[in-house]
């Protein structure tokens, strides 16, 4: 068939591979611009390849400590708004109540709201409250903006779950907390899972919420922006590379085993 | 039938008991904790800062809730090439990210077969990249002498451009074009995401029925496919051009202050400025903007399909 | 096994309301232990409802539920001595077959349960696929499963929410006759939710016949076939011919009755229908009970058998029989199912032919009720 042809057929192929490229592009080269070896303090031209940063990663004065910090709130901020989150999943999709349509509202709202609006009015609370800015505030508010994201997942998760299960389990005489703990948790815990790995993406790589109630507290994406006028060291590509591997090592390995897992009792 | 273990007796039924709604009151422990944090961190500080905009002071003085409104007006009135600008910005941005987005949605829900998974991790993993080491990563790829630009200058491209106003001398960055290039980069997945999810429900067998009553496939894609995926659609533009007309990320790291947005304004007076007021008046103006669209939408689609 | 014998189903008054839609009006009913009793009705007439308020997952809104001696309405299912297979099999997807068929025994804090669970798959056949999980066995397997998962917890009751809608015919055969045998074995009481009549006539010993959330009809199969006491389980349980009819006088046992120009006879123990006379009855009888002769021979009909004349409207040779469609001035559309001994080539569409059954085959039924209750619609809603 002519090329036309062919371009025509598989036009929506293309340009979802084009879109693709255009989402992984900069990903690609922060990866290439990792192995630089810069003249400068900004690293965004090439100048001759360099394993300097891999060898050394931690070379850069406070960026480790950044790094840490970030990881320590992501977890504990995973671990809340996982909780909080999976909850009312569960009260949206099973039980009927009334407000139904306020709470929808309050859960999107976060999502949908511009970072700089939240950040300003939280810090708008913290200033009035006299809180002391730092890690607690920063927590709080990404348990805050992550709550939501949660919801979402495990809501997916649990709508596409037949009710009748949790009955049979009730007919089978699983009380509640059994049921619960036997069957709902468990056919529930991928959509659970997904939330919390979006949960720690979230407050993991969150910038602007966080910049505002920092305080003096430096996070790894602040460490970063403060990069950007001092100067960009390559150690920051280093860090970008491997959080990209290690994110879908972890996704191929849920998928990975997910399937072995069905495969293994046949 | 082999008589094995006996069923244990069971609890002998109460007396009379009238019959009790199991468990009412249930979802609404479930519910408490996580919205009680929304109220108190989310809506709580939109009140204070509603009050903080018709606030006079200063820092040596301390601030009182003067209902100063005129602070309202004295901000639209300087800062309205701003709002302006960022609603042209996010509403570009919008519509890039849906017209990119969507055949990669489509290619991931109907196209894909098994290579479906893979192109999903490829799609949400630079999520997992700090986004910041990402946007910078625009600065090599938009540099002044670098392949990119120095093509779209062979190209003539950039004399097309130049003349839309939204590049100037021969630069990509710090131009309005390498803003929202960033923007759409920033905010495809979000777009992405929920444009696949409302594909992904769409039974195959749909596209199948159309061909059979003789639709081309453009025309299967306009009648059956395209109405079929518009709370994705909507969904998508929400999620998309809302956070975006607030971003100040890309316009600081790309832009020049010819490409201040009003959350750059907003950043400024709130972190460095320290003009309260003016910031909150800022933050609130954009804030009950977006509400009422967000109203608009509940309206005609209803909440159920928001989360 | 205990040897209850006080294990009667008593449902005294249940009723089931959502807000202003009443699923199940007030009804009684009683099952006796260990009889495979039998809800039939069309979609939506309230026979799943009423399982499910034995079961404990739907809360009634007036009456009791007792399971012999003990009442159970306010009990919550998993403390009932009640097991349900559901319609779409319910199998845990996250557990292989052991682990769903042990279940119920472990949420009871049995510990041992290896013998018990293989020899329950074993009297289900599927010994084999312990191990797998439900997604990897077919349907019909996936049913026995869920048959297995409850009766090893050894119900009082056990309860089926149309189990076999999803298989197909041949399959569907087959496990009926085997959940019979199993109940045969096992003794236990088995109330089963079908809409397909036929099921419930093959396997049941009792059926109850509901429409509307309310119970039409309550007998064996055979009393509910041969003698319907209103025109939904006459056009729901097979087909019937219902002619309207007026009393004219009553004869012994008999009522005499005037229709389109002739005279019926209803034997007066077979009508369920008020008989003062000038009274309206309608008359019915199944298509198989009548005999077809052409006018020409309609002096060879035997005396005492009901007759109607008639033109054949419509004739279909199935194999097993001749289905027939008369066009008759006591009734517009007549069927007659006539079994393939002699075909007599005169009985074409357009003949001339008379009608005659033994008056004892037909029943008798209240006019003032809608003649077309219960007969099948070509807008069903899906099950």
């Amino acid at each position: 068939m002519s090329v036309l042809n062919w371009l025509k057929r598989h036009l929506v192929v293309i340009a979802g591979l084009l879109t693709l490229g255009y989402l992984l592009l900069p990903n690609i080269v922060v990866t290439v611009f990792s192995f630089n070896k810069p003249k400068g303090r900004f690293n965004y031209q090439w100048q001759q390849f360099s394993m300097d940063a891999w060898k050394d990663p931690c070379g850069v004065a406070d960026m480790c400590g950044s790094l840490s910090i970030s990881l320590q709130i992501a977890f504990w901020a995973t671990i809340g708004a996982t909780v909080l989150g999976t909850m009312i999943a569960f009260a949206l999709v099973r039980y009927r109540f009334r407000a139904r349509s306020t709470v929808n509202s309050l859960i999107f709202l976060p999502m949908a709201m511009p970072e700089v609006v939240m950040a300003a009015s939280l810090l708008t609370l913290f200033l009035n409250l006299g809180a002391q800015l730092g890690f607690w505030t920063i927590l709080i508010a990404h348990i805050m903006f992550c709550l939501s994201f949660v919801v979402v997942a495990v809501k997916a998760r649990v709508m596409s779950m037949d009710p009748r299960l949790e009955q049979a389990a009730q007919d089978l005489y699983a009380g509640p907390a059994q049921t619960f703990l036997r069957v709902t948790l468990p056919i529930a815990a991928p959509g659970i899972a997904a939330g919390a790995l979006l949960s720690f993406a979230l407050s993991f790589d969150d910038f602007i919420i966080t910049n505002f109630n920092a305080g003096s507290t430096v996070t790894f994406p602040m460490f970063v922006w403060g990069s950007a006028q001092r100067g960009t060291p390559v150690q920051i590509n280093v860090i970008g590379t491997t959080m990209f591997l290690v994110a879908v090592l972890l996704v191929l390995s849920s998928m990975l085993i997910g399937n072995r897992r069905n495969k293994q009792k046949a | 039938m082999a008589a094995v273990t006996e069923a244990p007796p069971l609890a002998p039924a109460p007396e009379t008991k009238p019959p009790r709604k199991r468990g009412r009151l249930v979802p609404y422990w479930l519910l408490l904790p996580g919205i009680l944090w929304l109220i108190v961190f989310f809506a709580l500080p939109m009140i204070y800062q509603a009050s903080t905009s018709v606030q006079t002071g200063s820092l040596e003085e301390g601030y009182k809730v003067t209902w100063h409104f005129a602070t309202y007006w004295d901000a639209l009135s300087e800062y309205w090439p701003q709002f302006l600008r960022s609603v042209a910005y996010a509403a570009a941005a919008t519509v890039l990210c849906l017209v990119l987005g969507y055949p990669l949605a489509y290619l991931i829900a109907f196209r894909a077969g098994r290579w479906r998974n893979l192109i999903m991790i490829l799609v949400i993993a630079p999520f997992f990249t700090s986004f910041l080491i990402r946007t910078l990563a625009w600065k090599t790829i938009l540099a002044d002498s670098g392949p990119v630009v120095s093509t779209l200058h062979t190209l003539h491209v950039l004399d097309l451009t130049n003349w839309l106003g939204w590049t100037s001398g021969d630069r990509v960055l710090a131009t309005p074009l390498a803003v929202v290039c960033g923007l759409t980069y920033n905010f495809l997945p979000f777009m992405i995401l929920p444009l696949y999810t409302s594909l992904e429900r769409i039974d195959g067998r749909l596209h199948e029925a159309a061909g059979d009553l003789y639709a081309k496939p453009w025309t299967t894609f306009r009648k059956v496919t395209f109405p079929l995926s518009m709370p994705g659609v909507v969904s998508g533009t929400l999620l998309t051009f809302i956070p975006a007309a607030g971003d100040y990320v890309n316009a600081e790291l790309l832009g020049s202050t010819d490409t201040r947005m009003i959350g750059n304004v907003i950043q400024t007076q709130f972190l460095r400025i320290l003009d309260y007021p003016t910031a909150a008046a800022l933050s609130f103006i954009l804030m009950a903007a977006i509400l009422l669209m967000v109203t608009i939408y509940i309206r005609k689609s209803g909440t159920e399909d928001l989360v | 096994m205990t040897t209850d014998n006080s294990g009667d189903v008593r449902l005294s008054g249940i009723s089931k309301t959502y807000g202003s839609f009443t699923a199940v009006h007030p009804l009684d009913l009683t099952v006796p232990q260990g009889s495979f009793f039998a809800l039939l009705g069309a979609s939506g007439c309230g026979k799943t409802t009423t399982l499910r308020m034995i079961a404990g997952l739907e809360e009634p809104t007036s009456g009791t539920v007792h399971l012999g001696e003990q009442e159970v309405s306010n009990l919550p299912p998993y403390k009932r001595p009640v097991n349900t297979v559901f319609q779409s099999y319910a199998l845990f997807p996250h557990l292989d077959i052991f682990e769903n068929v042990a279940f119920g025994l472990r949420r009871r804090g049995i510990k041992s349960v290896k013998k018990q669970v293989e020899d329950m798959l074993e009297l289900v056949q599927l010994g084999e696929q312990a191990r797998k999980k439900p997604h990897q066995l077919s349907g019909g397997q996936q049913q026995r499963v869920a048959v297995a998962r409850a009766l090893i917890n050894h119900p009082k009751v056990l309860l089926l929410d149309e189990p076999l809608g999803a298989l197909d015919l041949k399959l569907r055969r087959q496990m009926q006759l085997e959940l019979k045998r199993i109940q045969t074995e096992v003794g236990i009481t088995f109330i089963h939710v079908t809409h397909d009549q036929e099921e419930a006539m093959t396997m049941a010993d009792t059926v109850a016949v509901m429409n509307a959330g309310r119970v039409e009809q309550l007998g064996s199969p055979t009393d509910l076939y041969e003698n319907p006491n209103t025109t939904f389980v006459a056009n729901f349980l097979g087909t019937s011919n219902l002619i309207e009819a007026e009393v004219d006088t009553k004869n012994g046992g008999d009522i005499v009755l005037k229709a389109g120009g002739g005279k019926l006879v209803l034997p007066e123990a077979r009508c369920s229908a008020p008989t003062t006379t000038g009274g309206k009855v309608l008359v019915g009888v199944r298509p198989e009970k009548i005999s077809l002769t052409h006018a020409d021979d309609a002096g060879e009909i035997a005396e005492g058998r009901n007759r109607i004349t008639g033109r054949i409207a419509d004739s279909s040779f199935i194999g097993v029989s001749t289905q027939y469609v008369i066009d008759s001035p006591v009734c517009p559309e007549f069927e007659v199912y006539a079994q393939n001994i002699d075909r007599d080539a005169r009985l074409v569409p357009g003949a001339e032919v008379v009608l005659h059954w033994n008056p004892a085959h037909t029943f008798g039924l209240d006019a003032a009720q809608d003649i077309d209750a219960g007969v099948a619609e070509v807008e069903e809603d899906a099950a």
